[in-house]
This record gives structure tokens, sequence and C-alpha cells, in this order.
């Protein structure tokens, strides 16, 4: 099954809709504004009747796996279920009709969800302040990077190097090297954790931080925290916190007591507000108070009940997004914290935990464990052991759409071969994860007797593995200039082309 | 499930943390019914004022606009706003086949080649597309024409601290300057010569970088006519409520030459084995999780459920409602600039320069306008001088197709009272 483009379904008959008319006396832009200053040709955007839209999209939202339909053990993303209420509260015209220039006076409500949310946020990891103006996760490592670049700054010391775990997530080191930082791995050992031996023979006086999270990229604790960032103080450097992984430990410890100077949080992930098919998401930043004078402006302030937004933050590092950060996600994420509260989120971390590590015990038959447990909120697991089958973690993510779950991560982190990488999240019930196991091993035993049926596999859904390979060879022909499919987007016929060309404003209907 | 772990408590599970760390509970209240909730969430709802969309009057980078039904029929479907990015691609290609319309869409109307799947706002947009510039031309520098939006602006420049690049004001390109970034309309609502600035910017070799308001290109010449390299906006226009500044969506756009250089995700066609054509994530390999610290950005998603929002509001307008769109709020802004101007002590903050549907006018005190305004439920002008120091009691006021004759008539009559 697959569905047409709304540019291929475009008909030229279908009229726009009907909308306001002007009403006012005065000209058109058209007869107004030189030549020069308008538009050669109509845009070339599809022509579609309202039904015809509706069910274009309906159809494309019944290709998609999702939350709501769909096991998504998707590691490092926490998938769990976006409560609907979230949605909701979201959509409240006192939040969703609310425009950013109103005056403070007028937006007293906003500002208060803010704060609080922030003071939320703050007893969650264990911080002093949280700027809530990072669109994202990686966008929220970077603001925490610019920070403590900032502060090394402000002492007159020049610390020009970032240390990042090989295990890390690619953002780490992208976001540190956007902050004008060098990057320097550090390497895990043989545990899975980081090795403190060489975590001591890379800090020096440049080292301006050392980012890690925690549990790590393989669902492990790092049991000496306490050490590390005692060893990353004495040098003079900032700890810092990705929160890819906060969902481990909510209400059980928090990153700010084992040492972390800086904190971001995925919203999106730990807080559920919805993924949203790759965003919006949001990716608050906590810091401890010698951060606090780097926090981006403005801040808000709420002072005997009255909230101001305060812009004058000499030592900010200025502005990271514009506005006040994602707001709608913010609200969406303060509506969780209240429906939940202080036992809702530790319990919900316990049952993370929980659900791991029964779903890691039920597997680990089938798959190899390369690390030993207990884990944390998601288990890494590798398909090395079918090695010799010639199936790989490919095939079996592949072969889990087929049985209607979404895949695991794969291939991720970098050091474990064959990487499956999976989070069952706290929302998912035992019968989920008994189903899940049992599809796990229905494939493992299919790869012993016949691995080619799994190199076929996905056969049930839209499309079947697509050839990336020639997809790309396709795409550099074209910015190669040897042929004129950009691949990247949809390009009307040429002979399409030639009529909408002759085709001037002036001349057509409106 | 304890029982098949093989332990008697969680603590069993929990013996990799210190002691010394584990909280007794957070501090924090206990959680609500849905009900109780609600509730609460819905009284901060009603501590803020929320004006009629027909009585804002106010722009500066977010905008009333009518937003058709069929945008949140289609992103309220969980199968949209609760996947995540399309890793799977066979199981994602409802999003991919969106993201894939959503990059079709911007490349028309910018009358570029290529459109990434999407940024997170128009200021993180410009930021990117300056990056892109630096990382293109190997110059360090990049200069803002005109009245660009000024958090734009800021957000340029803690960006641009990062990388080494240098901000500065003006249209002078020189051998050191890696981009011309322009606002079309400015901040203020005003036409700039795009052509000219695309022009001074190739004549020094460096990039021209047009922010661009969607909607105005329904009228005006886009990006790719005149010759930019680089277009990029914020999208809100585009079927998103204002939701006191976001989420809404980033945009950009480019030529062929600069398309390995474009940051975020990106998604092409390819097809299975049996010739079907489907949708991928394309040209990872300029993306953080292969090239890590080399990655020329840090993006890892987009703003997916809104370009999705922008791609069903696109559809639904199609070429001529969105032209409908601009010029009805086109006339009726400049209904509107004419009336104003006539009122005593008000005057055109730029009488020789034109306009869309946003426009700068100066008035005896801005302050007392917008309070007298706001004491009648109407949202009017924005004070911009809070940004620009020479612009001393300016207001900008807009008008879009949602600013009926009649709101445009209560305006005008608490004004003249």
């Amino acid at each position: 099954m697959s569905e047409p483009l709304s540019f291929e379904l475009s008909r030229p008959a279908v009229d726009p809709p009907r909308l306001p008319e002007a009403e006012v006396a005065g000209p058109p832009a058209a007869d107004v504004l030189g030549r020069e200053m308008l538009r050669a040709r109509p845009p070339g955007l599809p022509r579609l009747s309202e039904p015809e839209i509706m069910r274009h999209y309906s159809r494309l939202a019944s290709l998609n796996y999702s939350i709501s339909e769909n096991f998504y053990p998707l590691g490092s993303c926490t998938m769990k279920y976006n409560p609907v209420v979230n949605e909701t509260a979201a959509a409240l015209p006192g939040f969703a009709d609310l425009h950013p220039y109103q005056d403070e006076d007028s937006v007293q409500g906003a500002l208060e969800l803010m704060w609080r949310l922030e003071r939320a946020l703050c007893a969650v990891v264990g911080v002093e302040r949280v700027t809530l103006q990072p669109a994202a996760g990686a966008h929220g490592e970077w603001t925490a990077l610019r920070m403590i670049a900032a502060f090394h700054h402000s002492r007159e010391e020049n610390r020009t190097e970032v240390l990042v775990p090989d295990s890390a997530h690619g953002t780490n080191p992208a976001s540190a090297a956007l902050s004008g930082f060098h990057v320097i791995e550090v390497r895990s050992g043989d545990d899975g954790r980081i090795s403190l031996a060489d975590l001591e023979s890379k800090l020096s006086p440049r080292t301006a931080a050392l980012m890690l999270t925690n549990p790590n990229t393989l669902g492990l604790f790092e049991r000496e925290i306490l050490d590390i960032a005692e060893l990353v103080h004495a040098t003079g450097a900032m700890l810092y916190y990705d929160g890819a992984n906060l969902n481990a430990f909510m209400g059980i410890c928090r990153p700010g007591d084992m040492g972390f100077d800086a904190v971001h949080m995925n919203l999106h992930k730990t807080f559920t507000t919805p993924h949203g098919g790759g965003g919006p998401g949001a990716g608050p930043v906590g810091v401890k108070s010698e951060l606090v004078p780097f926090l981006p402006a403005p801040t808000v302030e709420r002072t005997n009940g009255h909230l101001t937004l305060d812009y004058k933050r000499p030592q900010s590092i200025g502005r990271v997004r514009s506005f006040y950060g994602n707001f709608g996600m913010l609200v969406r994420a303060y509506t969780y914290i209240l429906a939940m509260g202080g036992d809702g989120l530790g319990q919900a971390s316990q049952d993370a935990v929980l659900s791991a590590n029964y779903l890691r015990k039920l597997v680990e038959g089938d798959l190899d464990m390369p690390h030993e447990g207990p884990c944390m909120h998601e288990f890494v697991a590798s398909a090395q052991n079918l090695h010799d089958k010639g199936v790989r973690a490919l095939d079996i993510a592949k072969a889990l759409l087929d049985r209607d779950f979404y895949a695991p991560t794969v291939y991720f982190p970098l050091v474990v071969p064959e990487a499956i990488m999976v989070e069952p999240t706290e929302t998912e019930s035992k019968a989920t994860l008994d189903a899940f196991a049992g599809a796990i091993k229905e494939i493992v035993g299919k790869a012993k007797t016949d691995p080619q049926s799994l190199h076929d596999e996905p056969t049930k859904l839209p499309v079947g593995r697509l050839d990336e390979v020639a997809a790309a060879r396709r795409i550099n022909a074209y910015l190669q200039g040897l042929s004129e499919d950009p691949v990247l987007r949809w390009k009307a016929p040429a002979e399409a082309l030639e009529t909408a060309s002759q085709k001037t404003l002036q001349e057509s209907p409106c | 499930m304890l029982e098949t772990l093989g332990v008697r408590s969680m603590n069993d599970l929990l013996v990799d943390i210190p002691q010394s760390l584990r909280l007794e509970s957070l501090q924090l209240p206990n959680g609500l019914s849905e009900f109780e909730t609600m509730a609460q969430v819905s009284v901060l709802a009603a501590r803020n004022h929320v004006y009629p969309d027909r009585l804002t009057f106010r722009g500066g980078g977010v905008y009333r606009r009518f937003i058709p039904a069929a945008v949140s029929a289609v992103t309220s479907k969980p199968e949209f706003y609760t996947a995540y990015t399309p890793y799977q691609a066979e199981a994602s290609q409802g999003t991919l086949q969106a993201i894939f319309e959503f990059q079709t869409l911007i490349a028309e109307l910018t009358a570029l080649d290529v459109s990434n799947a999407s940024l997170y706002d128009g200021a993180t947009a410009v930021a990117e597309a300056a990056m892109m510039a630096y990382v293109h031309t190997g110059r360090n520098e990049v200069l803002v024409s005109g009245y660009v939006h000024p958090e734009y602006v800021q957000v340029l420049r803690a960006f641009g601290e990062g990388r080494g690049i240098k901000v500065r004001r003006g249209a002078e390109a020189n051998k050191k300057t890696a981009a011309i970034i322009f606002q079309q309309p400015d901040f203020l609502g005003l036409l700039v010569d795009a052509g000219q600035l695309t022009k001074a910017a190739h004549d020094a070799g460096a990039l021209a970088i047009a922010c661009v308001d969607p909607i105005s290109l329904a009228i005006l010449a886009p990006p790719g006519e005149y010759g930019a390299d680089i277009a990029v906006g914020e999208g809100q226009q585009l079927g998103m409520s204002p939701s006191f500044g976001g989420p809404h969506v980033g945009f950009i756009a480019c030529t062929r030459e600069l398309v390995r250089k474009l940051p975020g995700r990106l998604v092409g066609t390819a097809h299975d084995a049996q010739g079907r054509r489907g949708f991928i994530l394309a040209l990872a390999a300029r993306e953080q999780h292969i090239r890590r610290e080399k990655a020329t950005s840090n993006i890892c998603t987009n703003h997916s459920l809104c370009a999705l929002a922008a791609a069903v509001y696109l559809t639904y307008m199609g070429p001529y409602g969105l032209r409908h769109i601009a010029d009805v709020s086109f006339r009726r802004a400049h209904s509107l600039a004419e009336r104003l101007a006539r009122l005593p002590g008000w005057e055109p903050a730029f009488p020789d320069r034109q306009f869309l549907n946003e426009f700068p006018i100066r008035v005896p005190r801005a302050r007392s306008v917008v309070r007298k305004l706001a004491r009648k439920g109407i949202l009017g002008g924005l004070e911009v001088n809070h940004w620009f120091r020479e612009l001393k009691d300016v207001l900008t006021f807009t008008c879009t197709e949602v600013n009926d004759p009649q709101a445009l008539d209560e305006l005008m009559a608490v004004l003249e009272s």
C-alpha cells in the first residue's frame, strides 16, 4: 500500500478554499509594488480539496508505527506513553492563543507555569536554576557548554577541551565542537563504564568539562560517579550531565547530588511530551549556583507572587532561541509533573528499571549480553551470537517490524558490535514485554534455521527495505550536476513546469 | 517480575547507586487525578489575558492567521504525534512522506533547489544558515543588514560566539564576509532591496541569506528568483497558534551546491527490491551521529509535527489561496496605515518605504497608546523602541485576514476617542 504525493494528487481544476475578502478600499499588492518586487510565477503548491487533503493525510498516518499503536522500545529515546491530558492542557486558549510580546501583566499565568516547572525540574535533578529556552536535547547540550565556556572565560582560564566517553551520543561531541571546544574521547572499561584511569590521563588544566550520561548509554549506572566528580572538579573542570537517561532514577537519586554542575533534560523523553515524529521537543538545562549568572536571558523571576522576565543579565550567554522556548511543550511537561507528583515520578523510574531488567532476563538466552546486570532503565544486547548465521542486528530490527513492534535502537552505542539497545519504559505492561520477548525468541530461532528469510523482512509493511545506497548515488548524481532528479524533493515533470511558467501572476484567477 | 529476576526487592536492582546518593523522596507534592490536574492547569491558563484574533494588531515575528480546522485534525492524529524520528523507514513512511512534501513545499515557495526537514525556529534557522556560509566560504564574519528580527540576531550572536564567527551590522561586504543576512520584509515590516543586497554579497564572494516570511512569498519575488543562496524563516504563520512563542518551525532551503552543508534531517526517495517508491532519511553522513565532532551542526531531529502542520496548511491554501490571504492582509494593512496616519501626531516612521502587512508608525506616546488599547481589549502595536533606541515612540502594527474591517473600525474608534 502506498499513497501518492500531494503534488501527484493535485488537480488544476480545484478552486482555492473560500477565504475572507479584503472589504477595504485600495488596490491589490500586485498593483502597488513594482514589478521587480513581485513573484514571476505562482509557487508550485498542490491544489487539493479538503476531503482529498484529509484522506491523503489519514492514509499517511496509517503508514506510521507510533506509541499509540505499537510498543516502541527505542533505546535512549524513552518512548513512554504520552498522556492525552497533556494535549488538552496545551490547547487551552489561555496558553495556545497567547502572543509572546504581550505585556507581562497579561501573561502572569504563563510565567507562573514556567516558574513552577523550573522549580519542579530543580527538585527532580538537584540544581539551583533551570533555563527553559532550548528547543531540543542537542540544543540544551550546546547551551550548557556555552555556559561552561563563559564560566571559565569569566575566570580568565583558557580551557579548550571537552572530554566525551566513547559510548556517548553523537550530539555530545558535535555540541562541544560547535561551542568551540576540542573533543577528547574517554574510553569505556571492560565493564562498560568509564575508565577512571583513562579519564585521569586525559584530564588536564585544559579540560573545560566532562560530558557524561548516567546511567550511561549501556544502561549501566556509573558506580564511581562520586570519584569521577571529584577528579573532574579537582582539575577545575565542570561536570555536564546529558539527561537522555534521566528516566532511570527520578526520585531515586539526583545528578546534582552526584556532582554534576550542568544538567540537561529532555521533556520529550522523561516528561512525556510527544515526540511528534521527530520534534518539537524541549531541552531545558539546569545549573548549579556558579553557572547561574551565565543562563540565557530572559529568566523568569517571581517576587511577592508577581512574575517578570529578567533581561538584565550582564554575564548571560545571550539568547539561544526566540521568545521563551517551546512553551507548548512546557505546558505538557508541567501537566505531567502535576499529575504524577513526586511519588508518581519516583514510581515511574522504579517501574522503568524493573521493566528493563525483566525484559533483559527474558531475552538473555537469545541474544548476547555483553555487560553484566543489573541494568537501569535500558539494556544493550548484541546480535553478535548470530554472526555466523549471517544475521545482523538490522535483520532483527526489521523482523520485529513485521511482528508489529517498532525496533530497538541498533548499532548504538558504537562500543558494542551489533548493538540492540532496548528501553521498554514504565508504561508497558508485563504482557507486552512477554510478547516482545516471545518475538525475539522466535526471530532468533528463525535466524538459526532459516536465516535467509530474515534478510527479506519486513514483508508486511507498505515498503520493504529501501535501498539507501542507490538513493545516495542518485543524490550524488544530482549534486554533481549529472542528473536533474533532486531526490530530496518532488519536481513537476518538465511539461508541467513549462505550463506554470507561462502563467504569470497577473493572468491567474484571484 | 521480581520473582523472574530472582531478586527480593527493587533495591536489589539499584545496587550500583551509592547509598549516600539515595533519596527518600522528591520534594514535590503528590500526584493528582486528571480532574484535579486540569483544574490547576486551567487556573494558570485563566490568569492570562487572551486577546481575540481580530483585535490583535501585534506581530513582531508571531502572527494571528486563520488556521484551517484540517491542520489540527491532522496533527492531532496520534499516529503522527506519538511517532518518533523515522529511524526505521519502513514503519515511518507517513512521517517521512509528509516531511518530503514539506521539503518540496518550502523549495517551491522559496524557489530554491532543496529544503531540509525543518529547524527549531526562525532564529536558529538564521544561525544555522550563517554556519553554512562560514563552512562554505571559510570566512568568519557575517553581516546583518537592516532591521533583522532582534532576537534572531541575538541567537546568531550566541551561536557565532561558539564558532568564532563575528556578527557585524551593515551591508558593506569585504573579503572576510561569509554572508550578508537580510530579512524580507524586515522586522518592522518594510521591504528591502533583496536583489541589490544579494548582488552586494556575491560581488564580495559572500553568500546571500534571505530571511523570509513564507506567506509573503505568494506575492513577493522569492529568494531563488533574485539569486539568494540560502532562504530561512519562521513558519509559525503556516497553521500554528502563537502559543506564547512556540513550538513553531524554522525552515531552511538552499541552492544545489550548498546541499551538503545543510544542517539537520533531509528526506529523500528510495526504492525497495520490488521497485516500490518509499522515503528515507538521506545524506545522513553529514550528521552528528556519524560525524560526531566533525559535524557542522549538532541537530539530530527537526520540528516534524510543526512541519506537518505547515504542509497541511500550504496544501489547504494552494498557490492561489495563499496569495489571496497575502493580498487581503496587504490591503487591510494599507487601509489601516492610511487611517492611522490621519490621527493627529501620527506619521509613518519610514514614509518612503513600502511594506506588506506590518508597518512602523510614529505616535505621540507609544506606551500610553498601547495601554489605552489594552484597556479596551485590543492588542495594539509593538513598541520596537525596546530593541532599537532610534525608534522612540514607534509602534509596528500588523494586519492579516483575521482583522476584519469592523475590527479596524473598533481600533480607530478607541484611538480617536
